[in-house]
C-alpha cells in the first residue's frame, strides 16, 4: 500500500466557481419567490374581496341592509338573516361535536388500548375526508327524513337542523383530534402523581388531565367552530333557500346562511354580472366571514400555541 | 382553633382505605359515556356509507360501466358521472402542476435557507391562516383574480385564464391546497437529521447540491404525502368551484381536443356533478345516481388518503 499524497491545495479549489456561485443564487432566489406566493396570495384575498365589499356598501343604501330579508337579487341585503342563519347551523354543529368530539378525544387518549386506537383513528380520520357534498346528500336523504322527520312530523324537507347536524359531523373529527393532540401532550408525570395520591381513572381524566390540556380543548372548539362557519355545500343542498330567504329563527325551516347566501350568488353569476349590487354582495358576505374565521382561527392558534408552550 | 382528634386507626380500617371495596360506578358510567361517543362516532359513518351505497345499489349494480362512461343527459336513467370524473382529472393535473412545485419550494426556503428567520415567521403564521381560510373565499379569490383580472370578462374567455375555464378551478384549487402542501413539506424536511446535511456540506457540497441529492431523497416520501393528501382535498372540494361558476351541467359532445376542453369555458368535476344531482327529485330517480356517484368519489377519496397513508407507513424512516 502506498501512503496517500496530499495533493497541493489552492485557495481556488476551495471556493465556489463563479458558475456554481450564480446557479446558488438563482436557486436561492426561485425558493425565496415560491415563498412570497403565499403571502402574495394572503394580499391578493384581502385586497380583492375589501375592493368589491367596499363599493358595496358605498352603492347601497345601509336601510337596505337592515330590510325584511336577504333577497340580493331584488336589492333587499338584511345582514341579519344570513348572520343569523350561520349562527344557528354552527350552533347546532358544536352542540353535536362537542359532545361527541371531547369524548372521542377522552376516549382515545387516556382509556384506549394502543391496538383499539389503532382502529379509531383511522375511522375519525376517514370521516374527516368524506367530501363535504356527500354529507349534504346525506343530510336530506337520511337526517331529515330518517332522524328528524321522526321526532317532529313538521319538519320541512329543507331545514337548518340537517344542515346543522350535517355540519356537526364534518366538524367533529377537527375536535377530536385537536383535543386529543392536547391531551397527549399533557406529560405522564401528572398522571402518575395524581394516581400515586390514590386517584381513579375518572379523576385523573376528568379533573387532571382535561384542566391541564383545557387550552387546547378551548383551541379544538374554537377552530371547529370556524370550521362549521366556513362551511358551504352542507348548508347548499340541506338548507334550502336558494334564491332568498325572511329573517327566520325556525330551525325546522329553510333557512339562510352566509355560505349558503354566496353559493347560491355564485351558481347565478352568470346572470348578475359585474358591478351589480347583488354581484357584489357576495364579496361582502365574503368579507364578513373571512374576518369571522380569521379572529377565531387566531384566538385558536394562539391557545394550541399556549398548550404547547408548556409542556 | 379547634382542634381535630382522629382516633388511632385499626389495621382493618387502614387496609380499607388502600382496597377500592364497591365498585366505582361513576368511573364506569363516565367511561360508558365515552364509549358512547366514539361508538356514534363510528355508526354514524357506517350509516353514511351504507346509505349511499344503499341508495346507489340500483345504478352500481346494474349499469356501472354505462354509469361512469356516458354524460350528462337529462333522463336519468341514461346520465352518467363521466365528465365528472374527467373534470376531477383535470383540475387534478393542474392542481399538481401548480402546488407542487409552489408549495415544495416555499418549504424548503423556510426550512432550508430561512429557519428561524423573521420572513419565515411571518410566512409561517401567514401559511397557518391560510389553511383556515374558508374554502369558498378562495373562491371569491379565484373569480377576482383568475376570472375576471386574468381572464378578460365573465365567461366571455380571453386573457391568460380564459374566463370561467378548468384552468381558473384549478388554479383556484391550488390555491386552496397550496398550505397543506408547504405544511406537510416542512414536517418531512425537518425530520431529515441535521447530520445529514452536515456531512454533504462538510464534503463541499454548496446548499442547493446538499438540498438536491440528500434532503430531497430522503424526504420524499413525506413530502409526497403531503401532495396526494392535498389532490384528495382537492378533489372533494365544490364550495370554490361553484363561486368560479363551474358549470353544473355540460353537455359537451366528447369529441373535442384536449386543448378545446381545456379552453371551452364549461367545466364540472365529479363534487359538482352530485351538487346538481342532489337538488333535482328524488322521485325520479336521481338520487339514485346521487348515491352512485357519491360512493364513487369518496371511493377516490378514499383512495387516494390510504396511498398516502400506505407510502408514509413504507417509506418511513426512523433515524
Amino acid at each position: 500500500m502506498t501512503p496517500l499524497e496530499a495533493a497541493p491545495v489552492a485557495l481556488r479549489s476551495l471556493t465556489m466557481s463563479d458558475r456554481k456561485r450564480r446557479r446558488e443564487a438563482l436557486m436561492r432566489g426561485v425558493f425565496l419567490a415560491t415563498a412570497w406566493v403565499s403571502i402574495l396570495i394572503t394580499l391578493l384575498i384581502i385586497v380583492s374581496i375589501a375592493r368589491e365589499a367596499w363599493s358595496f356598501l358605498t352603492q347601497v343604501e345601509m336601510g337596505a341592509l337592515t330590510e325584511k330579508g336577504w333577497f340580493p337579487r331584488r336589492g333587499l341585503f338584511d345582514i341579519r338573516t344570513p348572520l343569523v342563519g350561520t349562527l344557528i347551523v354552527s350552533g347546532i354543529a358544536m352542540v353535536v361535536a362537542t359532545p361527541l368530539g371531547l369524548g372521542a378525544a377522552v376516549y382515545l387518549s387516556e382509556y384506549a388500548k394502543p391496538r383499539v386506537r389503532k382502529t379509531i383513528k383511522p375511522v375519525l380520520e376517514l370521516l374527516a375526508g368524506i367530501p363535504s357534498v356527500v354529507i349534504g346528500f346525506f343530510a336530506i336523504s337520511f337526517i331529515t327524513p330518517e332522524l328528524l322527520a321522526r321526532v317532529r312530523s313538521d319538519v320541512a324537507f329543507f331545514n337548518l337542523a340537517a344542515a346543522g347536524i350535517g355540519v356537526g359531523i364534518l366538524t367533529l373529527p377537527l375536535v377530536a383530534s385537536v383535543a386529543e393532540d392536547a391531551m397527549r401532550a399533557v406529560p405522564h408525570s401528572l398522571r402518575e402523581a395524581a394516581y400515586g395520591l390514590g386517584s381513579r381513572k375518572m379523576t385523573v381524566a376528568a379533573r387532571v388531565v382535561f384542566p391541564a390540556a383545557i387550552s387546547g380543548v378551548v383551541a379544538s372548539l374554537i377552530l371547529g367552530l370556524s370550521r362549521a362557519i366556513g362551511e358551504t355545500m352542507v348548508v347548499a343542498i340541506a338548507a334550502g333557500a336558494t334564491g332568498g330567504s325572511l329573517f327566520s329563527l325556525d330551525i325546522l325551516a329553510p333557512g339562510q346562511t352566509m355560505t349558503a347566501a354566496m353559493a347560491a350568488l355564485g351558481v347565478g353569476t352568470d346572470q348578475v354580472k359585474g358591478a351589480d349590487a347583488a354581484f357584489q354582495s357576495l364579496y361582502f358576505l365574503g368579507a364578513l366571514l373571512f374576518v369571522m374565521t380569521f379572529a377565531l382561527n387566531v384566538a385558536g392558534d394562539r391557545f394550541v400555541r399556549r398548550i404547547r408552550e408548556r409542556y | 382553633m379547634a382542634t381535630i382528634t382522629t382516633p388511632a386507626p385499626t389495621d382493618d380500617a387502614r387496609l380499607g382505605t388502600l382496597t377500592q371495596r364497591q365498585r366505582d360506578v361513576r368511573g364506569g358510567l363516565f367511561r360508558l359515556a365515552l364509549s358512547i361517543s366514539v361508538i356514534v362516532s363510528i355508526v354514524i359513518l357506517a350509516t353514511l356509507i351504507y346509505e349511499m351505497a344503499s341508495q346507489g345499489r340500483p345504478v352500481l349494480t346494474t349499469r356501472l360501466g354505462d354509469f361512469l362512461t356516458s354524460g350528462f343527459k337529462t333522463n336519468p336513467e341514461l346520465a352518467g358521472v363521466w365528465q365528472g370524473i374527467k373534470g376531477t382529472l383535470m383540475l387534478s393535473v393542474i392542481v399538481a402542476l401548480v402546488a407542487f412545485p409552489i408549495g415544495v419550494g416555499a418549504a424548503v426556503y423556510l426550512e432550508e435557507y430561512a429557519a428561524d428567520s423573521r420572513f419565515a415567521r411571518i410566512v409561517n403564521i401567514n401559511i397557518r391562516n391560510l389553511a383556515g381560510v374558508p374554502s369558498i373565499v378562495y373562491g371569491l379569490l379565484g373569480l377576482a383574480i383568475f376570472v375576471q383580472a386574468l381572464g378578460t370578462d365573465l365567461g366571455d374567455g380571453g386573457g391568460l385564464t380564459g374566463g370561467r375555464t378548468v384552468i381558473t378551478g384549478g388554479l383556484t384549487l391550488a390555491v386552496l391546497v397550496l398550505p397543506i402542501v408547504i405544511i406537510t413539506t416542512q414536517e418531512a424536511l425537518r425530520a431529515v437529521p441535521a447530520g445529514l446535511r452536515e456531512g454533504a456540506l462538510a464534503l463541499g457540497a454548496t446548499r442547493w447540491e446538499t438540498i438536491r441529492t440528500t434532503v430531497f431523497p430522503a424526504a420524499a416520501p413525506g413530502i409526497l404525502t403531503g401532495t396526494v393528501l392535498a389532490l384528495a382535498r382537492s378533489a372533494g372540494e365544490a364550495a370554490p368551484l361553484l363561486v368560479i361558476g363551474a358549470s353544473t351541467s355540460v353537455f359537451l359532445t366528447g369529441d373535442q381536443s384536449l386543448l378545446e376542453q381545456v379552453t371551452d369555458g364549461r367545466f364540472t368535476a365529479l363534487p359538482m356533478t352530485i351538487y346538481s344531482w342532489a337538488r333535482l327529485p328524488a322521485s325520479r330517480g336521481w338520487h339514485e345516481l346521487v348515491g352512485a356517484a357519491s360512493v364513487i368519489l369518496v371511493a377516490l377519496v378514499v383512495v387516494m388518503n390510504g396511498a398516502a397513508i400506505m407510502l408514509r407507513n413504507r417509506f418511513e424512516r426512523r433515524w
